[in-house]
């Protein structure tokens, strides 16, 4: 199982936990498996057509997936795979 | 009720410092504190404006140094709480950028900065983690009573 590190505000959707424990093959696999783990986490992580959204940024280890095979990027059961939210914004 | 978030002087002081040293562009900066309940706001880490091109406008956190702020908060106990930027020349009024990768949970302070003056130090927070902010009231607790 590979572990996903889960940010801070994300948190209060998996019941404060860190880091949970997901199966899969792929990075898509991941996230939809966390996703439907804690439903309330489905908005904020995967559009209406289950894609993963344009704000979240995923690592696996130190590495943007976008550098790897986006979101079929192959995992192991040591993988370490983080989402990371896009901060950004603006005045107007 | 609009909630409370409560902030340190020295928090207020920074973001104004930092936001006044940073004008005409926006800056940005992560703050950390606990949340009980009560959410304290106790320190503010500036962070560069990864922004290319025009910053007046516009700020943005990398994932390096967002995964960064992550660690920090772990290492020192710390609550990772929000965000803070600066509105140059504008109000402290999160704008529709500002919502659109907003994420639910975090208080986004914005602090407007009249040519080079700081004024008006406002906290945004998504509502009922929809897609819409509602102002939290920022209490600053001052070390001397004014």
């Amino acid at each position: 199982m590979a572990t996903i590190l889960i940010p801070t505000p994300l948190r209060k959707f998996t019941e404060n936990n860190s880091k949970v424990e997901t199966g899969g093959i792929t990075i898509k696999d991941a996230i939809q498996d966390l996703a439907t783990k804690y439903a309330g986490l489905s908005k904020h992580l995967l559009d209406e057509n289950g894609n993963i959204r344009s704000f979240i940024r995923v690592y696996l280890g130190d590495e943007d997936i976008n550098a790897l095979e986006k979101d079929a990027t192959v995992i192991y059961n040591d993988s370490i795979i983080s989402i990371v939210p896009a901060i950004a914004g603006g005045s107007i | 009720m609009k909630a409370t978030v409560y902030i340190t002087e020295e928090v207020e002081k920074f973001i104004q410092n930092h936001g006044a040293e940073y004008f005409p562009n926006e800056c940005c900066g992560f703050l950390y504190g606990k949340e009980g309940d009560k959410r304290e706001i106790t320190l503010a880490k500036r962070v560069d404006n990864s922004k290319e091109g025009d910053q007046r406008r516009r700020f943005e956190i990398s994932p390096k140094d967002y995964m960064d702020a992550e660690r920090f908060a772990i290492l020192n106990d710390l609550d990772l709480l929000g965000i803070y930027h600066s509105h140059p020349n504008h109000p402290a009024i999160a704008s529709e950028h500002d919502l659109a990768k907003a994420m639910p949970f975090f208080s986004y302070l914005i602090i407007s900065v009249n040519e080079g003056i700081p004024g008006d130090l406002k906290s945004w927070k998504l509502e009922n983690d929809e897609r819409k902010f509602t102002e939290e009231h920022v209490e600053v607790k001052y070390l001397i009573e004014k």
